[in-house]
Order: C-alpha cells, then sequence, then structure tokens
C-alpha cells in the first residue's frame, strides 16, 4: 500500500468511505461493463443504506458509474449529469449475507438488455475499495494496481500460456487469482500488475485461441 | 526496506540516524518505483489541496449538506481579529484551520483525506499552523505529511481506518496521532518523540464513537476536528518534553482494534445510537430529510 492511500487522496468529501470508496465502485462497475450503460440499479447495503444521502453515497456511486474520479467536482451533480447522458437509475436498499457494512450491489445493463453485469463491492475505509463478486463468482479486486479481467476456457495450461504472454512483454505479476464456475467451463482470472500493460499486450492477449475477454482496468 | 509496525520505522530511522519521514520516503520510492521528486511533487499537489480548503473554509460561509455547520472558521476568524491577544495562539490558528477543512468537507469540497474524509481537517490545521508559526517552507511541511502518513500506514497494516469498522478513534483519533508525529517532526524533535507523540494522542482518543447526527459528516465531525487537532498538538508538546508513553504505540494500535471490534454497531457510522439520538438530533434529523 502506498502512503498516499494514507495521507491521501485529493477528493471531494464528506466521507472516504461513503463518498469517495462509493464513487470508486461506480467506476470500477464502469470498468467491467465497458459498454454505454443505459440502465443502472443501485442498491445499497448497511451503513451505506443507513447514511446514503447525508453522505452523498447515492451521487457518488451514480458519479463513478459515469467515470468521475473521486477527486472531480461533478460528483455532487451525478445526478443532473446521468439524466443528460441518458442513463436510467434507480437507487435501492438491500439487505446482503456476510458482507462489509458499507457494501453496494450494482447492476448494470446495456440498451438492448442483451448484457448485464452484476457486481459486489465494498468500501472497505480510508477510500479503499474490494469487490467481492462479479456475476455470481466470488473475486478480490481492490483497483489499487493496474489489473486484467480475462475470461479463458478452463483446460489444462491456459493459465500458463496467460502468464508466458504477460512475461514475454515485461510484465510482472504481482497477484493473480483464478477462479471458475464448473470445470472445464469458463475460466476468470484477476491478474494485479506492477506495470500498465500496453495495447500490444491486451492484443496478444486477445489474439490467444481460447481467451474469451481480456479486460484492462486501470489502477483507480 | 519495510515496516510493518511503529517500532520497526523507529528503528530503521535510528539505525540510519534519520528522520522518521526519510525512511517513508525511501520505502515509498522503493514500493511505487518513484523517485524522490515525484513522490515530493505528489505530496506538494496535496498540500496545495489543503492549503486551498483552509482558505476556502476561512474565507466563505460553506453550504453544507444538512446545513447544521458552514461558519465556524469564519467565527474564529473574526474571534481572533478582533482580539489583539489570540493572534499569538497557535491553538487558535489551529482550531481554526481545522474547522474551515471540515466544512469544506462537509460541503461535498475537495480536501485530501488524512487518513480519511471525516478526519480531513487534523493533519493539515496542525501542520500549516505550525509552519507558520515557526517560517518553515513547503520542503519540510512535506516532509512532515510523509512522516503522518508513514505513521498512519502502520495503523492500516493492523487496523481499520473505517469509522464504520472501528468508531471514531479509526478516524479522528488516528488522524490526531498522525498529526501529533508530523507536529514533533516539524518543531525539531527526534524519531523516538514522534513515535511518542502519536501514542500520547491515539491513546486519548480511544473509544470514541462514530455517532453522527443524522448521518451527516457535520455533527459532531467538524468540531471534533477541532478537539483533535488541538488535541494532537498538546500531545506533541507532551513529547517534546520528553513525556513518554507508557504504553508503546504498536500495542495502543492492538488496543484501538479490539475496542472497535467491541463497540457495537450502533456506535459505528450507522446513527443508530449515542448523539445520533438524542432528541435534538432526532428532530433535527427530521427537519433535514423533510427538506429533500
Amino acid at each position: 500500500m502506498s502512503i498516499f492511500e494514507i495521507m491521501g487522496p485529493p477528493m471531494i468529501g464528506p466521507s472516504s468511505s461513503h463518498t469517495a470508496g462509493a464513487a470508486r465502485l461506480g467506476r470500477m462497475a464502469r470498468l467491467l461493463f465497458a459498454e454505454k450503460i443505459d440502465r443502472a440499479v443501485v442498491k445499497l447495503h448497511g451503513s451505506f443504506a443507513d447514511t446514503a444521502t447525508g453522505h452523498g453515497t447515492d451521487k457518488a456511486v451514480i458519479g463513478g458509474l459515469l467515470g468521475f474520479l473521486p477527486d472531480d467536482e461533478r460528483l455532487k451533480n451525478s445526478f443532473v449529469l446521468a439524466e443528460k447522458e441518458n442513463m436510467e437509475y434507480s437507487i435501492e436498499e438491500v439487505k446482503l449475507r456476510e458482507v462489509h457494512p458499507n457494501t453496494v450491489l450494482i447492476e448494470l445493463y446495456n440498451q438492448a438488455e442483451t448484457k448485464e453485469l452484476k457486481m459486489i463491492g465494498s468500501s472497505v475505509g480510508g477510500g479503499r475499495i474490494e469487490v467481492t463478486e462479479i456475476n455470481g463468482s466470488s473475486v478480490k479486486l481492490t483497483g489499487r494496481m493496474p489489473t486484467l479481467w480475462i475470461l479463458h476456457k478452463d483446460r489444462p495450461g491456459e493459465v500458463a500460456i496467460i502468464t508466458s504472454i504477460l512475461g514475454d512483454h515485461q510484465i510482472n505479476i504481482a497477484f493473480m487469482q483464478v477462479y471458475r464456475n464448473r470445470k472445464g467451463d469458463i475460466g476468470s482470472c484477476i491478474i494485479e500488475l506492477d506495470q500498465k500493460p500496453g495495447p500490444e499486450v491486451i492484443e496478444s492477449l486477445s489474439r490467444s485461441k481460447d481467451i474469451f475477454q481480456v479486460r484492462y482496468l486501470p489502477a483507480l | 526496506m519495510e515496516y510493518k509496525s511503529t517500532a520497526e520505522l523507529l528503528s530503521l530511522a535510528e539505525k540510519e540516524n534519520t528522520a522518521i519521514s526519510e525512511i517513508v520516503l525511501k520505502v515509498e520510492m522503493e514500493e511505487s518505483e518513484l523517485s524522490r521528486a515525484e513522490i515530493e511533487s505528489r505530496m506538494m499537489e496535496n498540500l496545495q489541496v489543503m492549503r486551498d480548503a483552509v482558505e476556502r473554509g476561512i474565507n466563505n460561509k460553506i453550504e453544507s449538506g444538512g446545513g447544521l455547520v458552514g461558519d465556524e472558521a469564519l467565527k474564529m476568524q473574526s474571534f481572533i481579529n478582533s482580539n489583539p491577544i489570540e493572534k499569538d495562539n497557535i491553538y487558535n490558528t489551529v482550531i481554526s484551520y481545522a474547522l474551515a477543512v471540515s466544512e469544506v468537507n462537509a460541503g461535498m469540497g475537495k480536501i485530501v483525506a488524512g487518513p480519511t474524509a471525516g478526519a480531513s481537517g487534523i493533519v493539515p490545521a496542525v501542520v500549516l499552523a505550525l509552519a507558520e508559526k515557526l517560517e518553515l517552507g513547503d520542503e519540510q511541511i512535506i516532509k512532515s505529511l510523509l512522516t503522518a502518513g508513514g505513521l498512519g500506514y502502520v495503523v492500516s497494516r493492523k487496523a481499520t481506518l473505517a469509522g464504520a469498522a472501528g468508531g471514531c478513534q479509526a478516524e479522528c483519533g488516528v488522524a490526531s496521532a498522525m498529526a501529533a508525529g508530523a507536529a514533533v517532526e516539524l518543531r525539531g524533535g527526534t524519531p523516538e518523540m514522534v513515535v511518542n507523540a502519536f501514542s500520547l494522542a491515539l491513546k486519548n482518543m480511544l473509544g470514541l464513537v462514530c455517532d453522527p447526527v443524522a448521518g451527516l459528516v457535520e455533527v459532531p465531525c467538524v468540531k471534533r476536528n477541532a478537539a483533535a487537532a488541538s488535541h494532537a498538538l498538546s500531545a506533541s508538546t507532551m513529547a517534546l518534553a520528553g513525556i513518554k508513553s507508557v504504553i508503546p504505540a504498536d500495542e495502543i494500535i492492538i488496543a484501538m482494534t479490539e475496542i472497535g471490534d467491541q463497540l457495537p454497531s450502533c456506535l459505528k457510522e450507522t446513527s443508530k445510537g449515542g448523539l445520533a439520538i438524542t432528541p435534538t438530533a432526532l428532530k433535527l434529523r427530521e427537519e433535514i430529510f423533510d427538506k429533500k
């Protein structure tokens, strides 16, 4: 962890967990979705639900979904800006099980409703976040480092192919998590990197036969 | 090089015969692969945001989300300016700056979290007021902010910094301890004094609950920032006088974590206990939500 996460970051108030963290969670959902968001359902849990309006948590999540960073003065007016961008949204309360008190469930849909993303994430203090679930799979995603989210065929050697492509480009892996729902199905790996991967890295990965999706998530 | 506790941080500084800020900077250089100049310039940006927030808060009435705060720093300024005898009192400046930044924060303005937004008035108030009084330059202020960051980092390794998980002790308490350490470094104290100031400040904020009225970062947060900032200055003075904390810093951090775990959730940022459910708070809550 960097000391700039402690003596920082610069941000819009009033709460690092309830405003900055909320904006980051929204932005992370936007990056994961990677398509124009037509409709967003934001479900707040615990302390997020109890004190949303007072902390601007609702405005911050919507601002994050619009792509704003936590220090963007536009966060304050995100509801108005969402309407301008034709992003429909609703804010609801939800009770989730066994999650951090500051947790949000975000559901995103494209216009045709053919694509959806369901993300659960928590604001764990000082504006830092942890995404714990993407589309039903448990993950641990912090957005603190440049991250790749790759969907691939779950078969022997596939992860080795991915790591060797990264190695060929002199990209060092800091943390790596591998998941799958069922054996032989689609595998999902989250790789946190020490360096930013250039477009050529993303392209090499995408060209690989059994890789279905490569999503680059810049550090938040 | 790395440090996971205040003991390790102190022993590195003593071994290299240098300031805490220098160790924090070196470790940050290794971790982030940034140069000294890059780190200093990034901290300089934070310092600028802090200065802007102070300026804005001491000169303007702030529209906060709930309207429960907004002119406290203005009142302090007019008190200081109309009483010549009060001008020289550094506590007045500290109080006024802490109020200013916290009010800007409550109004969805730009601040530097340190370690959180709810506690963002404390470190800038202490550091900027001291730097003015002692006529210190930006270079020294940046060093003191690095020290504050390093101390907060140690806490984050072992404890939470979220009011929702640890209560206000984890926010204003930790900020006060960070500011106390930074103040010692600005005032020319040794690394050991830095750690003692940190301990004295944190120890006396243990058990502080997070019970904001109507769920807003306004009452008691804004004035608590002023109290925690003056508290930091007092702790730094005791440490500079050679007063030591009987309980070592790392044990205080563990005690804070345990207290946080033992606190019921109604006192951890849910606004379901403490000040938040006093008759006045409940009435205010109703008025605020009616307006919306």
